[in-house]
């Protein structure tokens, strides 16, 4: 369960710089740009909580 | 920028278990036992350097006027300066000592002089999160559709800043005060993404500039973002004010020593080099970004824009969420901070007491939108007063045994207080500030490393005269 998770935050952060290089090269428009950055954004906060705080307590 | 390590999280609930784990090694060098490898010091610091304050920093620059050779390169001279004073200074007398910087001062200087610093370290905290405050308002403004604030002007504009404002800090004094625990574990999960909406804004809106490939950027970064023309009402900046910037806005975490409590974990003292990571990620990707962003909302109209305005012209809702999180993220553990320390040196005093004042008084200021213009200023005072700090402790730990100096004055005389080191902390801040105004300088930061001079001199020559005295008192008393 914590591998499919992670995947999703991962695409969550895909999605918040691979739209901006689509931009750049004129491949979407900005305004489908900052949907798919706040399509992002909620993929990684719904699902970072559930793994990465386990992982920081490992730490120093 | 933020020292998200020190957001060391309390909980009212689970004190004893809390405190155990922030009391870890706080009294007694770190075991060998304990020390981490290379690898874990990459991961801890390189998300350390990336918060709110990215938004007002980067913007500054361009209302400063700073050209955009002075930006590129400054920053890259001035961070490359910063990662070798973590290297070369905090790094390896955290290793040396294996102390935090609060302990190791208390051993030289004496509990009273510590409770001090300490106590200033908090008032620093507190406008630090009056200025957080601000610009996590800014961002509900505008996701609200509230009357906008400007940031330059530094009277309140509408009522309803005043009551956001208000509802904003009570809401984080009450947080401070009741525990932050889960605001640090939420500002762990924001630190991954921060970096990202910096990067992908700061590419999103170079076309808006008018840069269709990179061959575009440098003459646009010239003529459209980094222009060398200030502001109304700003001063010019030039390359040495971005490299003494960029180099010694983190004065007290690196000749300040203050990283000595994460650096004192290090198996090697080679790994300061770690800091590059965060230096780049946060003070030069971030900063040189929110600069494009500044650039693209002046383009469009908005002559001095918030951080919010910033952010959401860059990336739309998502930014507007990330001026929200990483002002808030930030403005409660320094609040937090900030009465832990101040209770450093009313003991007696309940801890909620005085964070609730400082949070009073961070409210008052938030009322002044026009302070966040002033964070570069803030942040270089800042520098002069930690920076002599740390010289007194890298003087006391290196050069005190080949002179044949007492170190650790405090330990050895049964918690005297080292007036040497008092009294250069006090002739360095005294003396830079009068060579800053003999110079005419405009630029507190470039009397940082002055500072740092003065101060390692005069605390020894000080230590030398002090002990030297008292050698001379004990000869008297065996004589007798």
């Amino acid at each position: 369960m914590t591998v499919v998770i992670k995947i999703i935050s991962i695409t969550g952060l895909a999605l918040n710089i691979i739209p901006a290089l689509l931009t750049f090269n004129d491949i979407i428009s900005f305004d489908h740009y900052k949907i798919l950055m706040l399509a992002g954004t909620l993929m990684w906060f719904l699902t970072a909580p559930f793994w990465i705080n386990r992982n920081q307590q490992k730490g120093v | 920028m933020i020292d998200k390590k020190s957001q060391v999280s309390l909980n009212e609930g689970s004190i004893t278990s809390q405190l155990d784990h922030v009391n870890d090694f706080e009294r007694e060098p770190v075991p060998a036992s304990r020390t981490k490898g290379f690898k874990d010091f990459l991961a801890l610091v390189a998300g350390e350097h990336i918060a709110g304050t990215e938004f007002v920093i980067g913007p500054l620059f361009v209302l400063h006027g700073v050209s955009a050779t002075a930006v590129i390169f400054g920053l890259l001279i001035g961070n490359i300066l910063a990662v070798l004073s973590w290297t070369l200074f905090c790094a390896p007398l955290a290793v040396k000592t294996r102390l935090t910087l609060f302990y190791l001062l208390e051993k030289i200087a004496g509990r009273k002089l510590v409770s001090l610093f300490n106590a200033i370290s908090g008032l620093q905290s507190t406008v630090f999160a009056a200025f957080m405050a601000i610009v996590a308002a800014g961002g509900i403004v505008l996701m609200t559709g509230l009357p906008n604030q400007s940031f330059t002007q530094m009277q309140p504009s509408h009522f309803s800043w005043m009551l956001l404002i208000i509802v904003l800090m009570a809401l984080i004094t009450f947080i401070s005060i009741s525990g932050i625990d889960w605001v640090t574990q939420f500002a762990r999960v924001t630190t991954p993404w921060l970096p990202w909406i910096f990067l992908a804004s700061g590419i999103a809106v170079l076309p808006q500039l008018g840069v269709h490939s990179l061959s575009d950027f440098w003459q646009v970064a010239n003529t459209k973002i980094w222009t060398g023309m200030p502001a109304a009402g700003m001063e010019h900046f030039n390359i040495w004010h971005i490299i003494f910037f960029s180099w010694l806005a983190n004065t007290a975490l690196h000749i300040g020593l203050q990283d000595t409590f994460i650096y004192r974990y290090a198996k090697r003292s080679w790994y300061g080099i770690a800091s590059f990571g965060g230096m780049f990620i946060g003070h030069f990707m971030a900063w040189i970004a929110s600069g494009i962003l500044c650039a693209a909302a002046i383009q469009v109209g908005i002559g001095d824009p918030t951080p919010a305005q910033v952010a959401m012209i860059g990336a739309g809702i998502a930014g507007g969420i990330c001026v929200i999180i990483a002002g808030w993220t930030t403005a409660n553990p320094s609040l937090y901070r900030a009465g832990l320390a101040v209770q450093g040196i009313f003991p007696n005093v309940k801890r909620w007491k005085i964070t609730l004042l400082l949070g009073i008084g961070a409210t008052v200021l938030g009322f002044f939108p026009g302070v966040v213009s002033k964070l570069d200023s803030f942040l270089a005072v800042f520098a002069l007063i930690a920076a002599p700090v740390g010289a007194v402790a890298f003087m006391d730990v290196y050069l005190f045994p080949r002179l044949g100096l007492q170190q650790n004055y405090s330990y050895n005389n049964k918690g005297k207080t080292n007036w040497a080191a008092g009294g250069s902390w006090v002739i360095s801040i005294a003396l830079s500030y009068l060579l800053f105004v003999w110079l005419k300088l405009d630029f507190f930061f470039f009397m940082a490393i002055p500072g740092w001079i003065i101060a390692a001199i005069s605390y020894v020559l000080l230590s030398k005269l002090m002990q030297g005295k008292n050698e001379q008192a004990e000869i008297l008393i065996r004589v007798r």
